[in-house]
């Protein structure tokens, strides 16, 4: 079986799909958003052995060359990744498919399913595959939380036990779009069609930072795309901004305001979109 | 034995209703209450244990017996469970009241009948199954009408029935009633009365999430597990108090408690507790139960003089009673200590199974003791996770985890819960504060509630962390109102003085959200 790096698993997630499901971070992704709340998630360890010494109750030792994490001894204090100086964490373990799904089956029957997210989770695509795989096997739903750079279209496999996506979407235009992840979104906004037209598409997100892209465009133009798509019940989530977490360099820009979450939640419903949530 | 009332005793209890009298925190209404158990507590009619004195008229601390503040000498029952179909259908003679021919007849009748029954508290303890009840009577209203009735008729109980141990039912089917008492309800905010959901395969999903929109807002309904009910207790059952499974045109006739907290500390090691200092308790209690159920059944005259039994609303034959526990995370935790081990309730395999081997215990006492009084439940009483009193401390609730030592994961502590809230079918339940985030996510709580259906999870309630109305152990009450009590003005509800004691020695704000 494959193995993937796992950041974390919350068995009982309230914000992450509908209903009570299973979230499973995974590590690292392509994307380097500047407002990223987990930042730690987006590199991967490259074990040169210095957060070892931030750990003061020994949960990270470091020997030969590699990493250990004593899940027991952690107090989940955080030190580590904030002193990691390649954004990354070393607070993860290596699991495959089945001991993730072990962690799962613990928490049957309050859930209805699991999220797998990231990170970006495709980039373990054929771990989401097995435990996608395993977790629709045990009558469980299945949805992926993604930033939309891998081509769904391109993987039939994979969609077909995928019951849907939901997806970021940063910015609509493009050097926009480069500015905020550092990447190009053609992809993002393929999916974004592609996904709503096959209904995989539960829910999109943007999260609103006026002072860094159009806001008002991004939301304009993904609710014109989810309007012409027939997806008036898909969910859309515009984001408030918050500092916390966030990393230092970027920390000064500012929150919206309740007034301008307001006017993007109008121009969502404007476009008939009946599940358009301030959070 | 029959108590003697020395002089110092005497002189105690003048003391006791001195203070009642000059209490500037009690309103009128509550004085006369207290005043009437105060003069009840003069009389020694009941032949009581031997061994009970020590145990149950002691300090705090060293008490293993609680009969919750009944009286010496009973003259109704505890619990009392109209059969309010046969009322609203019949009338009743005494009340000089015909059949409920609308819905203000029926509303008006209620309300009379309402402040008919009498209870421990002098307010009822449950008003109905009010979807069955007021369904065939709004079928030609519309929705505004109805709304509007109910908000008034449903303040004036808030307003009159001035304890939050009222309860009323809806479910498990869907009915128009149920959504538009909740949509009331949420807008409303009040305490009381308490409300209940039974919920079972058959409800249907959009019914739940409308009772936990509800709860958001206003600290109920709270959610039964009808199968686990009806396999118990049969079709006719209701929910009345904080979570009680009882028999409609029944109650129950009293309810009395161990404090295993206490029991504990008179115990060598587990083995000891286990073989003779628990069931020797459980045997007091029984014997003293029994004595208060025949002074009541034989005595009293209730149940012959009374126009609830004459004219047929109870029925003796459908009234238990139940036997109650409280204390149980803190009796396991000292058990261990004295064994050396620091392994603690809730978070310990075993430590739980130690949980429920005294269970287990207590159960088999339970169906060995038989009453003849208590023929509705085959002759035994019905065990009860006690919800606490202001008074506790170092006690928790029946079997909940103590609040501050909850499990990190809520799946572990729902898990804790399953082993534990099958041996209660005269109720218990478990409180869970959720995070804002619900709001826009109520499935979340929905799936909580299916899970639980099937694993025996009995009885379950929520509320928003920032809500005013809050859920003490059983019973609701506002944070705003205890806080102007806190301020040594007096409040209308005399829940709200428990709620207060249970935020200062229960820690009830402080309950882990989810
Ligand atoms: S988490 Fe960061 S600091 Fe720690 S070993 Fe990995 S790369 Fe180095
Ligand atoms: S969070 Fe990191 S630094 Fe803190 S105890 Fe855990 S491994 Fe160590």
């Amino acid at each position: 079986m494959t193995r993937a790096t796992v950041n974390k698993i919350i068995s009982f997630s309230s914000v992450d799909g509908p209903g009570n499901r299973t979230a499973i971070f995974l590590q690292g992704c392509g994307f380097d958003c500047r407002y990223c709340h987990n930042p730690e998630t987006i590199h991967t360890c490259i074990h040169c052995g210095e957060c070892a010494a931030w750990c003061r109750p020994g949960a990270l030792t470091f020997a030969d060359g590699r990493m250990r994490w004593d899940s027991a001894k952690c107090v989940f204090c955080d030190e580590c990744f904030h002193h990691c100086p390649h954004g990354a964490s070393a607070r993860t373990r290596n699991l495959t498919a089945e001991e993730v799904m072990q962690s799962v089956r613990r928490n049957v029957p309050f859930i209805r399913g699991i999220t797998v997210s990231g990170g970006e989770c495709t980039r373990w695509r054929d771990f989401l595959l097995e435990l996608l795989t395993l977790a629709r096997a045990e009558g469980l739903h299945t949805l992926l939380d993604s930033n939309g750079s891998y081509d769904f279209a391109a993987d039939p496999e994979l969609t077909a036990v995928t019951d849907g996506v939901m997806l970021d979407v940063k910015a609509w235009d493009a050097r926009e779009h480069l500015r905020v992840t550092g990447c190009d979104n053609a992809q993002v906004l393929a999916n974004l069609r592609w996904l709503a037209l096959h209904g995989r598409l539960p829910e999109v997100r943007t999260v609103i930072v006026p002072e860094l892209f159009d806001c008002a465009q991004t939301v304009r133009e993904v609710s014109r795309v989810l309007a012409e798509c027939g997806c008036l019940d898909t969910r859309y989530k515009i984001i408030r901004y918050r500092p916390l977490g966030v990393r230092e360099t970027y920390r000064a820009m500012e929150p919206p305001s309740e007034a301008y979450l307001q006017e993007m939640a109008a121009i969502a419903a404007g476009y008939g979109l009946r599940d358009a949530v301030i959070v | 034995m029959k108590r003697i009332l020395t002089p110092e005793l005497i002189e105690e209890k003048r003391r006791e209703i001195y203070d009642t009298l000059v209490d500037p925190t009690t309103t009128h209404e509550q004085k006369v209450t207290y005043l009437a158990r105060h003069a009840e507590n003069f009389m020694t009619v009941l032949d009581e244990p031997e061994e009970l004195d020590e145990l149950m008229r002691c300090d705090i601390d060293t008490r293993c017996i609680c009969n919750l503040f009944e009286g010496d000498a009973p003259y109704r029952p505890r619990y009392i469970c109209i059969d309010f179909e046969k009322f609203l259908r019949e009338g009743s003679a005494f009340l000089q009241l015909g059949p409920a021919r609308d819905f203000s007849e029926a509303l008006t009748n209620l309300m009379i009948m309402y402040h008919n029954i009498p209870s421990i508290t002098n307010y009822p303890v449950f008003i109905g199954d009010l979807d069955e009840l007021l369904g065939p009577y709004i079928e030609n209203e519309d929705d505004e009408t109805v709304k509007k009735a109910l908000r008034l008729w449903l303040t004036t109980i808030d307003r009159t029935i001035l304890d939050s141990f009222c309860h009323a039912d809806i479910g498990p089917k869907e009915s128009r009633l149920g959504y538009l008492l909740m949509e009331v309800e949420s807008e409303l905010e009040n305490a009381v009365p308490n409300l209940t959901m039974r919920v079972s395969d058959e409800t249907p999903d959009e019914f739940i999430l409308a009772g936990i929109r509800c709860a958001l807002h206003s600290a109920k309904p709270s959610f039964a597990n009808d199968r686990m009910f009806r396999e118990e207790l049969g079709d006719n059952y209701c929910i009345a108090s904080c979570y009680n499974g009882l028999l409609k045109g029944g109650g129950s006739y009293t309810l009395s408690r161990l404090i295993l907290s206490n029991i504990a500390k008179r115990a060598k090691d587990i083995g000891d507790f286990k073989t003779n200092v628990l069931p020797h308790m459980c045997d007091v209690m029984a014997r003293y139960m029994d004595e208060r159920i025949r002074f009541l059944v034989e005595e009293s005259g209730w149940f012959t003089s009374s126009f609830l039994a004459t004219e047929g609303f109870v029925q003796r034959e459908k009234f238990t009673a139940m036997f109650g526990l409280v204390g149980l995370a803190e009796c396991v935790n000292l058990l261990l200590e004295k064994e050396g081990c620091h392994e603690r309730f809730g978070h310990s395999e075993r430590a739980n199974r130690l949980g429920v081997e005294i269970m287990d215990i207590i159960q088999q006492f339970n169906e060995n003791h038989c009453n003849p009084y208590c023929e509705a439940t085959d002759h035994h009483f019905l065990l009860h996770a006690q919800v606490g009193i202001e008074s506790d401390h170092d006690c928790s609730p029946g079997t909940r985890i103590p609040i501050g030592e909850e499990p990190d994961e809520l799946v572990d502590h729902l898990k804790c819960i399953s082993l534990f809230h099958k041996y209660f079918p005269s109720g218990t339940g478990d409180i869970f504060p959720v995070d804002l985030t619900v709001h826009k996510n109520p499935q979340y709580v929905l799936d909580i509630i299916r899970g639980s259906l099937g694993v025996d999870i009995r009885y379950l309630s929520f509320y928003a962390s920032d809500s005013d109305v809050i859920r003490v152990t059983g019973y609701l009450v506002k944070r705003s109102e205890m806080e102007k009590l806190d301020a040594g003005q007096n409040v209308r509800q005399n829940t709200t003085g428990l709620g207060l004691g249970a935020a200062k020695n229960c820690k009830i704000l402080d309950r882990r959200v989810r």
